[in-house]
């Protein structure tokens, strides 16, 4: 497909028939479908922490989004690689190779964590391993990644490597959003934006958000590869995003991908999503992204249901560790604090 | 021969490009066709790959240049004008500004901010930001008012693994002349004496500097002997050279050319009031710009600003006290 041409998910299965690339291909989707699952056990543990009152401040989920993420995070190459992950990243965050650990802490509040309490949630990164940690503000990642590369570009390490960051529906509508696409095409970087189009972002529809008619008509205008998936489906998403990673990674320039799904729950765990009607939820789109790759996975012969079973437990068990180890963890203390936002200790001696 | 304000800042972007490979500069209009002020001029020619033009996106500009820090680099950003950074404002104040505090890793990034205002310039190519961003935890905020500090503290500013606000002033760009750029090795973060006085203190930075001594010029005629302090960077604020200052004279007034709501001045006086109370023999005073936008006309524009006659007017009314 054409850089700016708009392709929809085909499944690779179909496409493949040499034995090695049906190898790698159950090996892409089983490691793939792992993370979505540690992620989404994960995440229910989240919401009962913050339902017992054990998390303070917000607990943002990515139910729902676990496909598209973690298919995204298992196609780039840690070390190699840099990936600004948003808030429903959990699943894509696990398949990048960042540890449960991270998550538990930082939700937790534990000096351990990569946060050390100063930060929370998802706003949580380890921009030394090419994973840097979010602001809250849409659409800010995108010139921060194409950053990252543009780095590696004049440091002569940029060939083979990829950049890629996700975004909702309503990050497409700020500033940060448009400028950071057009630069990223302007210096034509293998850079790679996940569109997560959830129908909401916050209560907003998506017929307040934007008027055109599909976000991917975008991708042309910025100069992008677009590319259209079905979010929900395990095997359109491997072969879109992975497809999209790929094309970034052999030269063919930035690449969008416009993922279509729903989100399944409210904004974060304080809202319920009331709002979103019934008709979304009972939609195609409303459908578990999750069960419908495990039925992927145990028709096409790529895991069966026992080993599907006992990566729930391997999971359950995992998580649990995370939290236990979290909770025993010191929180910070506030008259240990080292209050500097410098790393310059001043006043600093004359030359 | 001599050297102009912005040559100092063109050569130490030399300079650093020469001795750092980690530096960059990125920014509108840069490149080959040397910057809307020249900064940048010829520098593309020596180094092709390092001088970069950039769409006409400042958000993108930090957002870019904060992405490259993570990765190694020392990018210095060329705001056109220190007004186009409202545009970036969330990308220094939230993105680079917080990284170290939230992750452990600086973010060394130099952002030169053209500031302040020139005849005819108008309200949206005249502002002083520098008290806004002074505001932020995170950053370091330095107004050069001399040929040598342009020079001394833009390296300066580029080794630092902060992110720093360069506040340079357009109006000296060209009309600020020294035989050679000297040094006296102050660091940032490190207040000068620009005049020696004792019956009042001056405090002050960046063009008001050469206002403030215009105006003690002045007062010399009647027998004043006023005291100029050049902060030479807002944040960190040297408020021992302040205090100290403020302990021989008694008398304080604060000049800048930003809006006068909060900022600079406000710090300063502020902070002299909870720390040198007792040093003071009469209520501290400010003198800043006007409440409004920076007026377009040249008349309009230089009653608008502190001016060395209405510096004048608050130093007499502060040592009549």
């Amino acid at each position: 497909m054409a850089c700016g041409g708009i392709s929809s998910g085909v499944p690779v299965a179909e496409e493949n028939t040499h034995v090695a690339a049906m190898s790698s291909q159950r090996d892409f989707l089983r490691t793939t479908f792992r993370a979505m699952l540690r992620a989404r056990i994960l995440e229910n543990k989240l919401s009962s922490l913050y339902k017992a009152g054990k998390i303070v401040g917000g607990v943002y989920l990515g139910r729902g989004q676990e496909a598209v993420s973690a298919t995204l995070g298992a196609s780039l190459i840690q070390g190699r690689d840099c990936f600004a992950p948003l808030i429903r990243d959990q699943a894509g965050r696990t398949a990048f190779g960042e540890p449960l650990i991270d998550c538990t802490r930082t939700y937790l509040g534990s000096v351990e964590g990569p946060m050390k309490g100063r930060d929370g949630n998802i706003h949580r990164g380890r921009p030394e391993m090419g994973m840097p940690a979010m602001i809250s503000h849409l659409g800010a990642q995108v010139p921060l990644i194409a950053g990252m590369l543009f780095a590696k570009r004049l440091k002569g390490t940029l060939d083979g490597c990829v950049g890629a960051t996700t975004v909702g529906d309503g990050a497409t509508s700020t500033g940060a959003f448009h400028e950071g696409m057009n630069t990223a095409a302007v210096e034509n970087l293998p850079m790679v934006v996940v569109v997560a189009n959830n129908q909401f972002a916050y209560s907003t529809p998506n017929h307040r958000q934007f008027a055109c008619a599909d976000l991917v008509e975008r991708a042309k205008g910025y100069g992008f590869g677009g590319h259209s998936v079905d979010g929900t489906d395990l095997l359109a998403c491997a072969e879109v995003i992975g497809g999209a990673v790929r094309k970034a990674r052999e030269g063919d320039g930035p690449q969008m991908v416009v993922a279509h799904l729903l989100r399944l729950g409210g904004h974060g765990e304080h809202d319920d999503g009331s709002y979103v009607p019934d008709s979304a939820k009972g939609g195609h789109y409303g459908r578990d992204c999750i069960e419908v790759a495990m039925r992927q996975l145990a028709e096409g012969g790529h895991a069966t249901v026992d080993e599907i079973l006992s990566w729930q437990e391997e999971a359950a068990e995992e998580v649990q560790k995370a939290v236990a180890q979290a909770q025993q963890e010191p929180v910070p203390d506030p008259y240990r604090e080292d209050w500097t936002a410098l790393s310059t200790k001043f006043p600093l001696t004359g030359t | 021969m001599s050297v102009t304000y912005i040559d100092a800042i063109r050569e130490a972007q030399q300079t650093l490009l020469r001795e750092d490979p980690r530096v960059f500069l990125y920014g509108q209009d840069i490149s080959s066709f040397g910057g809307a002020f020249k900064a940048t001029k010829g520098l593309s020619d020596e180094f092709p790959n390092r001088v970069f033009d950039s769409p006409i996106s400042e958000d993108a500009m930090i957002g870019l240049a904060v992405g490259a820090a993570i990765e190694g680099m020392r990018p210095i950003v060329e705001m056109q004008f220190a007004d186009f950074s409202s545009i970036a404002f969330n990308q220094i104040i939230n993105q680079a500004a917080t990284h170290f505090y939230r992750t452990g890793m600086p973010i060394p990034i130099t952002v030169r901010l053209p500031s302040g205002g020139t005849p005819g310039s108008g309200p949206f190519h005249s502002q002083s930001m520098e008290g806004i961003y002074a505001q932020y935890p995170g950053l370091v905020v330095v107004t050069p008012a001399t040929v040598s500090d342009a020079y001394h503290m833009l390296i300066a500013s580029v080794k630092l693994d902060d992110p720093v606000i360069y506040c340079e002033h357009k109006f000296l760009y060209r009309w600020l002349k020294s035989k050679a750029i000297n040094g006296d090795g102050l660091p940032i973060g490190q207040a000068r004496i620009a005049r020696p006085g004792k019956h009042a203190t001056v405090v002050t930075y960046s063009a008001m500097v050469h206002e403030a001594v215009r105006a003690a010029d002045r007062l010399q005629a009647d027998g004043w002997e006023i005291e100029v302090v050049d902060l030479r960077s807002v944040k960190p604020l040297d408020l021992d050279t302040v205090l100290a200052s403020v302990a021989r004279t008694g008398r304080l007034l604060a000049v800048g050319e930003a809006f006068p709501w909060g900022g600079v001045t406000a710090e300063v006086v502020a902070k002299v009031t909870e720390e040198g109370f007792h040093l003071l023999d009469a209520p501290p005073q400010r003198l800043n710009a006007r409440d409004t936008p920076v007026p377009y006309h040249p008349k309009l524009w230089a009653a608008h600003r502190p001016t060395p006659e209405s510096i004048c007017e608050a130093l007499r009314k502060l040592l009549s006290f």
